[in-house]
């Protein structure tokens, strides 16, 4: 299972943000995406994630070229971003279960109650989900992502809104998702509290093209 | 921390169908339950339009019969299009169709149960209170079978093309009134057959032709438009 990026070069509207970019992330290892507010980390990962065209480049996935919203990048990359999918009129085991439905996933009403006791939100389960503040609806997020188990994260600013808790607990679950094999891409402004060898790191935005 | 819950993985998913607009219709169709006041204010909307009309014109039976098929399907056009600005725009801002593009699910086949929810929750029950809003008209019971008949054929297609718009239209600033101009020149041929079917049944002609063209814009639009749909989708989202 490998992620590469070959010549990759990204734009928003005529807005050169960054070309020639090469990487591959392999199993069992992390990229770290950095770089200044606006140099163009969301709109690699989105490229990454099948959602939008690179202006040149391309992006395989097991040795494949993959066209933007090709089915196999859909069926292996979970996605995780600012916008959560949630829906204030939904509870939120509600809104975790049509998550897990939407990502073509079967969950039992039991795990998914689990997932939530996981990312402490017990006594949230059955609140709408107008009533969560931002860190709790990024941690429904999380517990989408380890129900889920895709084999590629594309996680932007997973820590944005966390406490220290929350922190601790993405940290963990990442850690499980590169032992279990996973690889991820993630957009941060804090260093990874990952070892070296298990983690690379891309800045963008620096050789404008 | 306990270890997360594994799950089976549904290994017919990629491009399913059939769950990906039972997914769609089934969460919408909760969503509007869980707001049922905007779908009042809708149906109220299609109740008094119809009802102003036989008020400020004339209380003459011919007259107000002439001119009743017409109202209730221009009102019935409106009542459909008073939504359409939301049926994407609230899962574009709070990113649910980001994930619908990304999911492995078919996006046409989504937005499908998508539209079907719009026509179960707009087009279905003007259809259902025509017949009771055509008696302000004095319209005698075929004419109003016909009017309820011609809208269930009809309302679809207004649905469908309605999404076209709204999925061409989605991020754009003013994007309702830009919506309204896509949308209602398209429908002005299932206007014509739709009040010409009543008409039609008045004059003793019967309404087989006009039916028989409504059906067929209703399947060049059931095939057609969900692709155009999940098209305009994905350059909104890109």
């Amino acid at each position: 299972m490998t992620l590469e990026a070959h010549d990759l070069a990204g734009a928003r509207g005529y807005a050169k943000l960054f070309g020639g970019l090469s990487f591959h992330v392999d199993a069992g290892r992390a990229l770290a995406v950095t770089g200044a507010n606006g140099s163009g980390k969301t709109t690699l990962l989105r490229i990454l994630a099948g959602l939008s065209a690179p202006s040149s480049g391309a992006v395989r996935w097991n040795g494949d070229a993959m066209a933007p919203f090709d089915p196999r990048l859909r069926e292996a990359v979970v996605f995780h971003g600012h916008l959560h999918a949630l829906k204030d009129e939904l509870t939120t085991l509600e809104n975790l279960a049509s998550l897990v439905a939407l990502a073509g996933m079967r969950a039992a009403p039991d795990d998914l109650a689990r997932a939530l006791d996981d990312v402490a939100l017990t006594r949230q389960r059955q609140l709408p989900a107008r009533v969560l503040s931002q860190g709790q609806r990024r941690r429904v997020g999380l517990a989408r992502l380890r129900l889920l188990q895709k084999p590629l994260w594309v996680l932007d600013e997973p820590a944005t809104a966390l406490d220290a808790d929350g922190a601790a607990l993405l940290a963990a679950m990442l850690d499980e998702h590169l032992a279990a094999g996973g690889a991820a891409v993630i957009a941060t402004h804090q260093p990874l509290a990952l070892p070296p060898a298990r983690c690379a790191t891309i800045e963008v935005g620096t050789a404008r093209p | 921390m306990t270890p997360a819950a594994a799950l089976p993985l549904d290994r017919a998913a990629t491009g399913a169908v059939a769950p990906a607009f039972g997914w769609a219709l089934a969460r919408d169709l909760k969503l509007a339950f869980r707001s049922r006041a905007e779908l009042g204010v809708q149906l109220l909307f299609y109740v008094i339009v119809v009802t102003l009309f036989p008020l400020a014109t004339t209380p003459e039976r011919t007259l107000l019969a002439n001119l009743g098929p017409g109202v209730l399907w221009v009102a019935a056009l409106l009542a459909s299009l008073l939504s359409l600005p939301r049926l994407f725009a609230v899962d574009f801002a709070d990113g649910t169709l980001e994930q619908m593009a990304g999911s492995p699910w078919s996006l046409p086949a989504l937005v499908s149960g998508k539209i079907a929810a719009h026509w179960l929750t707009t087009g279905l029950p003007v259809a259902v209170l025509a017949p009771l809003l055509g008696l302000q008209y004095a319209l005698e019971a075929p004419a109003l079978w016909t009017l309820a008949a011609g809208l269930l054929l009809g309302t679809p297609i207004l649905s469908l093309l309605g999404a076209i718009g709204a999925a061409l239209t989605l991020g754009l600033r003013g994007g309702g009134g830009l919506l309204a101009l896509l949308v209602l020149p398209l429908c002005v041929p299932v206007l014509i057959f739709g009040a010409g079917a009543v008409d039609a049944v008045r004059a003793g002609l019967g309404a087989g032709a006009n039916f028989s063209l409504l059906a067929a814009g209703l399947l060049i639009a059931l095939t057609g438009a969900p692709l155009a749909c999940a098209a305009a989708l994905r350059i909104a989202l890109d």
